[in-house]
Parts: structure tokens; C-alpha cells; sequence
């Protein structure tokens, strides 16, 4: 029998999972329980990932053998530090979302709120078995899970959002497709699936060119997955017609989630030393990364809705976390891993208060809040930290992930990176000023003038609210506390070797 | 080079398959067509990994009197992986389709360049 503390790996899947399936049982009956099922789910999976992460950083790395079948020949969960800090952001951002969701889901999807819901809760656990899993080929079809119920909740929107969930099922089933070929190339050479067996098998194998295409179908696979430029083309029409729940929910955990598929792939199946010194994977990467920042900027630049803004801009983040995944040293780890988190809070953060000012005005064009801060002083207060963040203005928490990034860069010698990392802040600080200069002060015309039909504009309701003041005040947090939790959490997460 | 194709023909049939649908994927502007050219590309990842299973002389994986070695069986474990490959294949195209009624009944047409030109 298993102590308590390992049942939770297994738990942070069954109970969001089996909950999806009581949704519809019970909201064919009473309809309002949908909501407080997944919030309960999502909560009991956010106890179970505290739980682990602590047992991790205690006593060391958890292993759970499904059914009792020990690996390599049976599935396992392994939760290491890394596992673990993802298990605990994911689990985190969905808890404040879904708990923000309510009102935006009641007021856009009125029809559809036991179906939205149950999607919901799958999707969350697709993102859950994949952060868990230490298995390639069951993280592929937690992944297919994840996609799925993604591309069901972004068709779910409003004009456009039909199309943009098409052209992302045909690019994110050419991304899965490629990782499942990674899976089968592997599979080949190794005859193993399971990842620290892999880890021990392939290293003799390291000349083959078998493995060496393994390698490169899973670099574009999870490439397509997480909207790198130039593979971003499905990532801005998704979000900006999906639903606004399901925009704050997906842009900020699905793209890092799949982020983290390429770390694990990189540093944990294949050896540090393969992709940095026996391929040059790792700087061609961050190369790629620097483009993706420059341009997703840019493009973020010339847009006039915000979330298509947002959207673009992280083109640009996820740029970010790949430069750190590419420099390959500590210290640019150390920022990519802390760009997950702080960027998982800032989107999070910023794509509810789209959320909001939809759900209060219907707006989303830039040019049309002025003087909105006077309506919403809460939700607007929140759109300043987290638009600070994403600058990198020092007390906020984006601060942090890219100092360590440009000190990553410089201890590898690459003046370029810390240039372009630059270059990248005072962009961003050009697109989110223009924002803040038209919510607070008479720039434009045509703003607030005439009052939208029915409610008047004013704060929104408490639930939509506390999500989002929760969410700032943690971007604040994070960068206050930024040391402890490098060196409590982060440091332990590194792979062997750095 | 020939003899190295005829050897591994089946790498080279999957290969072939991707491509065409790949190309109907990417080049096609009929949604269904695309949606035709994600089932071919799954399909061929399917197969790829069905040939890999295959031993010369072997025979179906359940145990049988007089052959003790393993070398006797194809390898059922890429069989099983296409067997959830293929429920995922199945859903991915279900949810494609119900997408594609979408939008059809938002649009009228199932043109890609029709339908961009409606929306703008």
C-alpha cells in the first residue's frame, strides 16, 4: 500500500478526469453545479500538486507505477522538482481562471455551460497527464486529450472562431503527428518508451542518424504545439476569437505546458551534452528564439484589438522561454523556468482583464477604452502591474525571468541575445504604454461616448474581480520573492550537469 | 540505392502517403480536402508503425506450444500504441467534422478563400 503522498500523482489525474464525466450526469439535472464541480476538481488536483511538490523537495523524486507494472515495461509517473513547479503553476492559474470564469461563461455561453465545463475539466487534465506522465508515448495521448478539448472550446466563439479552430486542428495534429514519429524512431532503435529508460539506452546510440531524426521530428512537433515563430500562424486567430474564459485559460498554460515537453525531451531523454555539443540543437534554438521575440513584438505592435495583442505578444514570451531552453546554461534555465511561471501570472492576468472589459463593455479595440479607468479602477490597476511585468519594470516578477535570461546570456558570451532581449523590452514597453495611455488619459476619440445597451459600465462582479487582483498581486509576489523560490525550487529542477 | 528502397520499401510507401497528405493539407483550399489529407497523414503514421512490428517467419503473439522464443512473434506492442493512435485519429477527425459544420452553416461554403473574404 502506498502512503498518502504518492497516491496524490495518481489522483491529480482520476479526480479531474472522473469529475468531467459527473458534470454532464449531474448538470442534466441541476445545471448550476457544473461550475462548482470543476472549480472542486481543479481544487483537489491544486492540494494534491502542493502536496507533491513538497514531498519532492523533502524526500526526493516520486515514482508511481500504474497498476503495479514496473517500468520499463509499464506506464510510471515520475514527479521530479521540475514536474513538480509545473504541476503547481499549472494547477494554480487554472484554480484562479476557472474561479473567475463564472460570470463571463453565464453571460457568453448561456446554452452551453455544462458542456463548456466538461471540456473544460479535460483539457485541464490533458495538461496535467502531460506534466506528470514520464512516459513518451502516454504523454502523446495526454496531449492528444489537451489538444482536443482545446480545439472543441476555442470553436466555441464568437465569428471566426469556427475557422481559427480548424487551421489550429490541422497545424496542431501535424505538430502531434511529428512528436509521435519522434515516439516511433526512438522506439526503433531503443525498443523502450519510457523516458529514464530511454535516458539510459540512448547515449551509446548517439551517432545514429535514427536518433538523430527522432530528435529533430520532436523539436518541430512541440515547436507547432507551442506557436513558435515562424510555426505560430494558428495561435493569434485562436485566441482571439475563443471564448474569453477559455483565452485565459489556454494562453497561459497551453504553449508553457508544451514548453515543458521540450525541455523534458531535451534534458531529460536525450543528455544535455547531445543537444549542446554532439548537435548544435540547442544554439540553432535559440537563434529561432531570437527572431520569435524580435518579430512577435513587432507584430504585436501593429495590432488594434487587444487580445490579438496579447496573442502576439506571446509569440514574443514563448520566444523568451525557448532563448533560455536554448542558451542551455544555468543560468539561462534558471530564466526560462522562471518565465514559465511569471509568465503563466502575467498572461493569465492580462487575458482575464480582456475577459473583463468584454464581459462589461464588449469591447476589445484599444482605441475605444479611454478614460475607462474610471469605470474600472480595480480591473484597470491589475492591466498596469501585469502590462509592468511584461516590460520589465523591476518590482514585478517579468523583471526577474529576464535578467537572468540576459545574465544567461552574457555567460554565454552572446552580446546579440542581450541586445535583442532589450530591443524586445522597449518594444513591449511601446505596445503596452499605448494601451495604458488610452485607458487613462483623452487620446483618442471616439471612447466610451455612448454607453453599450443594458448595464451601465462599472467594476465587475466580486468573483470576476478577485481572480484578477489575485493574479497581480502575485506577479508582484513572484518578483519579491523570485530568490527563494530559484533557490527552494528552481535550482533542484535543473537537469544533471548544470 | 535502388536496393536500399526495395529493402525498406515501407519507410518509403509512409513517406510517399505523408507527403500527399501533407500537401492536401497545406496546398488544398476545400476544408473537407484538408480534413481528407489529416486522415492520409495519420494513416501513413499508422502503417509506419504496423511495418515495424513485422518479423520474417513470425506468427501471431499468443503463446503456442513448440515456440518458446520471442523471436517467433511479431511485435505486438507498435499494434497496440496504433490501436490508441487510432481512437485518437477517429476523435480528432469527429471534432474536425463538427467543426467543419460549423462552419457551414455560419458561412454557406466550405472554401477556405470564400470564407476569409465573408469574414473581413
Amino acid at each position: 500500500m502506498n502512503p498518502p503522498h504518492i497516491q496524490a500523482t495518481i489522483l491529480i489525474i482520476i479526480i479531474p478526469l472522473m469529475s468531467s464525466y459527473a458534470i454532464p450526469l449531474l448538470g442534466w439535472r441541476w445545471k448550476r453545479s457544473a461550475y462548482f464541480i470543476a472549480l472542486t476538481a481543479i481544487g483537489a488536483s491544486l492540494v494534491c500538486s502542493l502536496i507533491l511538490l513538497s514531498t519532492v523537495l523533502t524526500q526526493g523524486t516520486i515514482h508511481y507505477h500504474l497498476g503495479g507494472w514496473l517500468p520499463p515495461w509499464g506506464i510510471e509517473y515520475v514527479i521530479d522538482p521540475l514536474n513538480g513547479f509545473m504541476g503547481v503553476v499549472v494547477c494554480t492559474i487554472s484554480f484562479l481562471v476557472t474561479l473567475s470564469s463564472k460570470k463571463s461563461v453565464e453571460k457568453e455561453l448561456p446554452e452551453k455551460k455544462v458542456r463548456f465545463y466538461t471540456i473544460y475539466l479535460l483539457l485541464f487534465t490533458g495538461l496535467m497527464g502531460i506534466v506528470v506522465t514520464g512516459d513518451v508515448f502516454n504523454l502523446y495521448v495526454f496531449l492528444e486529450i489537451a489538444s482536443l478539448s482545446a480545439y472543441a472550446l476555442i470553436a466555441i466563439g464568437e465569428d471566426g472562431a469556427p475557422l481559427a479552430s480548424f487551421n489550429y486542428i490541422i497545424m496542431g495534429t501535424i505538430g502531434a503527428c511529428f512528436y509521435l514519429l519522434g515516439v516511433g524512431y526512438l522506439y526503433i532503435v531503443t525498443g523502450s518508451l519510457n523516458m529514464a529508460d530511454l535516458a539510459k539506452l540512448l547515449p551509446p546510440l548517439y551517432d545514429s542518424k535514427v536518433v538523430l531524426i527522432a530528435l529533430a521530428f520532436f523539436l518541430i512537433g512541440t515547436a507547432i504545439k507551442m506557436g513558435l515563430f515562424p510555426l505560430h500562424v494558428w495561435l493569434p486567430d485562436a485566441y482571439t476569437y475563443a471564448p474569453s474564459a477559455v483565452s485565459s485559460f489556454i494562453a497561459p498554460l497551453m504553449t508553457k505546458v508544451m514548453a515543458y515537453i521540450l525541455i523534458r525531451i531535451l534534458f531529460t531523454v536525450f543528455k544535455p551534452s547531445y543537444v549542446i555539443e554532439v548537435v548544435p540543437v540547442a544554439s540553432i534554438l535559440s537563434w529561432i528564439a531570437a527572431v520569435a521575440i524580435i518579430a512577435g513584438s513587432i507584430l504585436a505592435l501593429a495590432q488594434r484589438d487587444l487580445k490579438r495583442m496579447l496573442a502576439y505578444s506571446s509569440v514574443s514570451q514563448i520566444g523568451y522561454i525557448v532563448l533560455g531552453i536554448g542558451l542551455a546554461n544555468k543560468m539561462g534555465l534558471i530564466g526560462a523556468y522562471l518565465h514559465i511561471l511569471n509568465h503563466a501570472f502575467m498572461k493569465g492576468c492580462l487575458f482575464s482583464v480582456a475577459g473583463a472589459l468584454m464581459y462589461r463593455t464588449g469591447r476589445r479595440n484599444i482605441f475605444q477604452l479611454h478614460t475607462i479607468h474610471r469605470k474600472m479602477p480595480f480591473t484597470m490597476g491589475a492591466l498596469v502591474i501585469g502590462a509592468l511585468s511584461m516590460i520589465g519594470i523591476p518590482p514585478t516578477a517579468g523583471f526577474f525571468s529576464k535578467w537572468y535570461l540576459i545574465l544567461g546570456s552574457i555567460e554565454a558570451q552572446n552580446w546579440v541575445f542581450v541586445a535583442v532581449i532589450l530591443a524586445s523590452s522597449l518594444l513591449n514597453a511601446l505596445y503596452f504604454f499605448r494601451v495604458i495611455e488610452n485607458v487613462y488619459f483623452e487620446v483618442s476619440q471616439g471612447g466610451l461616448k455612448e454607453e453599450p445597451a443594458g448595464d451601465p459600465v462599472r467594476e465587475v462582479p466580486l468573483s470576476m474581480l478577485a481572480p484578477i487582483i489575485l493574479l497581480a498581486a502575485g506577479i508582484l509576489l513572484l518578483g519579491l520573492y523570485n530568490e527563494r523560490i530559484i533557490s527552494g525550487i528552481l535550482v533542484l529542477a535543473l537537469p544533471r550537469g548544470f | 540505392m535502388i536496393d536500399s528502397m526495395m529493402s525498406k520499401y515501407n519507410y518509403w510507401m509512409y513517406i510517399i502517403l505523408m507527403m500527399i497528405g501533407f500537401y492536401a493539407m497545406i496546398g488544398k483550399k476545400n476544408l473537407i480536402k484538408k480534413l481528407i489529407g489529416m486522415n492520409i497523414f495519420q494513416t501513413a503514421i499508422i502503417l509506419y508503425y504496423i511495418s515495424i512490428g513485422v518479423k520474417k517467419g513470425g506468427t501471431v503473439p499468443v503463446l503456442m506450444e513448440g515456440l518458446p522464443r520471442a523471436a517467433d512473434y511479431v511485435n505486438p506492442l507498435p499494434h497496440v500504441l496504433m490501436l490508441t493512435a487510432i481512437v485518437v485519429s477517429v476523435s480528432t477527425t469527429g471534432v474536425a467534422l463538427a467543426v467543419i459544420l460549423l462552419i457551414y452553416r455560419r458561412y454557406k461554403t466550405l472554401e477556405e478563400d470564400e470564407i476569409l473574404k465573408s469574414i473581413r
